[in-house]
């Protein structure tokens, strides 16, 4: 399995894709930060474009990636090893790398401007975000043959997870404005892992008295012990959930 | 050495493979021919298990392959087209070959590598490679190993002359190592002198298995592809297949 990794990985690392990705994240969290005076501040402009950059580059580059190795893949299919290893160890490759870009180009202007806990959390949740949007990607990427179709899907997925699950919160959240949802809202949180991601992090810069009755509900729930477990297990669900079902399905299609 | 057992193979509504039943020994060198279409890549990738077959067992050494994979161990496959990692070089995938292998260097079969000059361009990024080049590095790396068995599809497609008959000959010494030899090729004069038996598919079914010899003899011509055309039309006078 580590052989497979390690061939996927320097594959990876030579594609300018990935270093356009590292500097880019590099710059602008360099220039948000030098540009914010207040580390907190900082913090929550560049979270923002995180949680729109990192989703979309992580789930397009692994979608196209899969389906331009679709020979490579064929070829070890062909040699004596199991298929799962073979779908594992390529995860394993495209989501270290993923990380490793983000980890590079955010770490370092985040080390160097705001080594505070938020600044921590936010580099924690960018890699998770990294690796559950190719876990997504490789769910998406083995559903669908057709590579055009493939990648479609996955702009669509983004498309919802960024935009349009937001939209539908706000929706219900307009329409059952006059019932006790607050608690029902941490439920639905939990089902987008950006939005998980978000609150976190904005709970972290004590933002949450600006969000008023929900603020202190979210307080309640994420600042406990037991609430960041939980967010921190639905969190790991989101890598293994895509990540297994893509599995199965890779062990028994025709290749 | 293996044995198929009724397999059968749709792609949506798309009948590939249809109650196939086949019985492939050791020591030959079978020609896997038929029109396009007809099923043979589909047949040899559910060998390898690439393709799941929906109704059937295949039996490699007496034990079904089932979704099993240590023995892919003891096959050489080298697919029509080969296409490996753009950024990686020659030598790289010759190295991950040998890794995901894992058989020691010394026993090695190098001999292709050697005739086709591949050290010369070890560094060469696969993705630059012309198609008869990759043809060259997929040939090596299906014998490299020594297998017991050896799946050739198209091997002699965009290879040079001098490529093919180096090939040629390297496929005619392994046959004479008692080894399961499997070609497909649409070009039947490069077979007759390596073949011992003959297999024909159509619309999905292998129509016949016989020796080389048996065929030639039946058909009263002494070239595989007089042969062939002659069954042909036999078979299906009414599609007036002309020689």
């Amino acid at each position: 399995m580590n052989k497979i990794i390690k061939y996927v990985i320097a594959d990876l690392l030579r594609s300018r894709a990935i270093l356009v990705y590292a500097v880019v994240l590099f710059v602008l969290a360099g220039s948000v930060f030098s540009i914010e005076d207040n580390a907190d501040k900082g913090v929550v402009s560049l979270l923002n474009i995180i949680l729109f950059v990192v989703p979309l580059v992580s789930i397009i580059f692994s979608t196209v990636y899969l389906y331009n190795s679709a020979e490579f893949i064929e070829l070890l299919v062909s040699q004596p090893l199991k298929r799962k290893t073979i779908w594992l160890s390529i995860f394993t490759g495209l989501a270290g790398t993923m990380a490793l870009a983000f980890l590079i180009g955010v770490g370092i202007p985040i080390v160097l401007y705001s080594f505070t806990p938020s600044g921590m959390i936010l580099l924690l949740c960018g890699t998770i975000l990294s690796v559950v949007f190719v876990s997504v990607a490789m769910w998406a990427a083995v559903r669908i043959r057709d590579k055009a179709k493939g990648i479609g899907l996955s702009i669509l997925l983004w498309l919802y997870f960024a935009l349009l699950f937001d939209a539908l919160v706000l929706f219900i959240l307009f329409q059952f404005s006059d019932y006790p949802i607050e608690n029902g809202m941490i439920a639905v949180s939990m089902l987008n892992p950006i939005d998980i991601s978000r609150i976190l992090i904005l709970l972290q810069v004590d933002l949450s008295a600006m969000m008023g009755y929900t603020g202190a509900i979210f307080r309640n729930f994420f600042g406990t012990g037991w609430g960041m477990a939980i967010t921190a297990l639905v969190l790991l669900l989101w890598v293994a959930v895509p990540a297994w079902f893509s599995t199965r399905f890779f062990e028994r299609r025709d290749l | 050495m293996i044995t198929i057992q009724h397999i059968s193979k749709r792609f949506g509504k798309l009948q590939v493979l249809n109650d196939v039943s086949l019985t492939l020994e050791g020591g030959q060198c079978i020609a896997l021919i038929g029109p396009n279409g007809s099923g043979k890549t589909t047949l040899i990738k559910t060998i390898l298990g690439m393709v799941v077959p929906q109704s059937g067992t295949l039996l490699f050494k007496g034990n079904p392959i089932g979704r099993q994979w240590e023995y892919r161990r003891d096959i050489g496959y080298m697919p029509q087209i080969g296409r490996y990692p753009e950024n990686m070089t020659i030598g790289q995938v010759l190295d991950m070959m040998q890794d995901i292998r894992k058989v020691p260097e010394a026993a090695l079969d190098r001999e292709l590598f050697e005739v086709f000059e591949l050290h010369t361009m070890l560094d060469k990024r696969m993705g630059t490679l012309s198609g008869g080049t990759r043809q060259k590095v997929s040939a090596c790396l299906a014998f490299m190993f020594r297998p017991e068995v050896l799946i050739l599809d198209e091997p002699t497609a965009g290879l040079d002359p001098v490529a093919t008959e180096l090939l040629k000959d390297k496929i005619l010494a392994e046959r004479n190592k008692e080894k399961l030899i499997v070609i497909t090729s649409h070009v039947l004069s490069d077979l007759d002198e390596l073949v011992t038996e003959v297999v024909y598919m159509q619309e999905g079914r292998p129509l016949f298995h016989k020796s080389l010899d048996a065929l030639k003899e039946e058909t009263g011509t002494d070239k595989l592809g007089k042969a062939i055309a002659k069954v042909m039309t036999n078979e299906e006078p009414t599609k007036g297949v002309s020689v």
